[in-house]
């Protein structure tokens, strides 16, 4: 182990974090517009609107039908046009945060769309409006879902965040492969790993907890 | 008093149009307990569910309390829908909120003060008899309960008139009996006019004054409930009596001439 390895690890891991946090951060934001436009526009929906659904859907198929080392390349010019470079982490949040809101918005759709008709029903005899359906009913009655499924979302971040390492975002990534990989050091290719790996079960098991706390709340007998 | 003119519905599907409701007239007065009755694909939860506007109707008017429902802009619509009460069968609560919550939200919805809110939540579950189950959530209760809860919902903005789709077709006997009784007291003491869409005679028996009978989307028959017993006249009423004289010759087989229903 050379005594390099700490200092090396303790900058990927920030980096990482602070390219997850922005970008999960974003990419949350606008995975849920997109996730709630796409409910509400569908036929039959609350603002049925076929034509945009469609419109939206063909745009989020296309975004995520492409492998995202190669929607990083193509985001570039924007990072570019955003944070004034295309390299680091900042960077790499504008790509992160817009190649990952496409697989948010579907993956939050799906959970919205779980709400029964007929509780959307019953909101809309009572002369609800359209925020106060989604804000009131659907948002809150598909909660847990919701967080889990966010909680998928963030893992798929991390993923992208060590890919993104490949062509200089930096990060546990980066660190992997120009470390590990190019010269040789399997200690930190190794150490990397299990960053990540905790990382990732970490996530995973505070949106397990949460989303669990809430089902209980509701289902709790007295 | 209600009154629906000339309304027609129909759905368009793959293998074309399906008329769901072919030219309805009816007038419901009020303070009536109002029973619609007819076989499945009869065009019941079409009817109820224009009466709102969860359906669009493609032509005729509705009229209720003097509002013309058919008329309104979408604004208009949702301040009307807020003195509309609706029922269900699968009671359609809220998961997220608790018994308070789900009855305290159509007076969010129309805007109430909170003061108001606590004193008329609290006033309404006393009257379906939830008092101790406000901060339950309805997975905690009986289908019974949440009925009550979905009741109470209905009930809270003090509407003009209640819907009710099938709302006791989930519950047992006794407990359907309990939320009839319920609705009865409430209409006696509050006036209300309740129209509800059942499959089952008794239901009708036991708590509607009047009633239609509906058939391909069309009224065949309309009066007192007991003329529907007594002297039924379109082919769904006569099989539906039919039925229940099936039962009680069956009885009076079972149990011997003049056991009787
Ligand atoms: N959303 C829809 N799309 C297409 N057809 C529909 C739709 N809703 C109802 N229908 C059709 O309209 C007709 C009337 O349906 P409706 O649900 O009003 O019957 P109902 O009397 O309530 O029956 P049930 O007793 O089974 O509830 C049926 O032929 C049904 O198939
Ligand atoms: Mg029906």
């Amino acid at each position: 182990m050379k005594d390099d390895l700490l200092e090396l690890l303790w900058r990927g891991l920030l980096e990482t974090l602070y390219m997850v946090l922005w970008s999960s951060l974003f990419a949350l934001l606008l995975g849920m517009a997109l996730g709630v436009v796409l409910v509400v526009t569908e036929k039959g929906g609350l603002l049925q609107a076929p034509r945009l659904h469609k419109v939206i859907s063909t745009v989020i198929n296309s975004v995520r039908s492409l492998p995202f080392i190669i929607l990083i390349v193509l985001l570039l010019p924007l990072a570019r046009f955003v944070v004034g470079t295309t390299l680091g982490p900042t960077a790499a949040i504008v790509a992160l945060s817009i190649g990952a809101a496409p697989f948010l918005g579907r993956i939050i759709e799906n959970s919205l769309k779980e709400v029964s008709v007929g509780k959307i029903e019953a909101a809309r005899a009572m002369g609800a409006n359209a925020s106060t359906i989604i804000f009131r009913v659907m948002i809150p009655e598909a909660l847990p879902a919701l967080i889990r499924s966010m909680t998928i979302g963030i893992i798929g971040i991390v993923e992208f965040t060590a890919i993104a390492g490949a062509i200089g975002a930096g990060g546990l990534g980066s660190l992997a492969i120009r470390f590990g990989y190019q010269r040789f050091r399997e200690d930190v290719l190794l150490s990397t790993v299990i960053l990540i790996i905790v990382l990732v079960q970490v996530i995973q098991w505070t949106g397990d907890t949460v989303a669990g706390r809430i089902e209980r709340k509701r289902t709790r007998f007295e | 008093m209600i009154a629906i003119r000339n309304l027609s519905k129909s759905y368009k599907t793959p293998k074309g149009a399906v008329t769901a409701l072919d030219n309805i007239n009816l007038e419901i007065q009020k303070g009536d307990i109002f029973g619609i009755i007819g076989f499945s694909g009869a065009g019941k939860s079409t009817l109820i569910r224009c009466l709102n506007r969860l359906e669009e109707p493609d032509q005729g008017a509705i009229e209720i309390e003097g509002r013309l429902i058919t008329q309104c802009t979408p604004a208009e619509l949702q301040q009307a829908r807020q003195k509309i009460g609706m029922i269900f069968q699968h009671f359609n609560l809220f998961d997220s909120k608790t018994v308070f919550q789900n009855v305290a939200f159509p007076l969010k919805v129309a805007g109430h003060p909170e003061a108001h809110i606590q004193r008329r939540v609290r006033e309404i579950l006393e009257l379906v008899q939830l008092q101790d189950k406000e901060k339950a959530y309805p997975f905690q209760l009986s289908g019974g309960q949440k009925q009550r809860v979905g009741i109470a919902r209905a009930l809270v903005n003090e509407p003009d008139v209640l819907l009710s789709d099938e709302a006791t077709s989930a519950l047992d006997p006794q407990t359907t009996y309990s939320i009839l009784e319920l609705l009865k007291e409430i209409n006696r003491e509050l006036n209300l006019t309740i129209i509800l869409i059942t499959h089952e005679l008794d239901v009708l028996q036991h708590i509607c004054r009047n009633m239609a009978v509906i058939e391909h989307g069309r009224i065949v028959e309309t009066g007192p409930v007991d003329k529907f017993f007594l002297n039924p006249e379109s082919d769904t009423a006569r099989r539906f009596v039919k039925i229940i004289e099936y039962y009680r010759e069956q009885r009076i087989v079972m149990e011997g001439v003049g056991a009787g229903i």
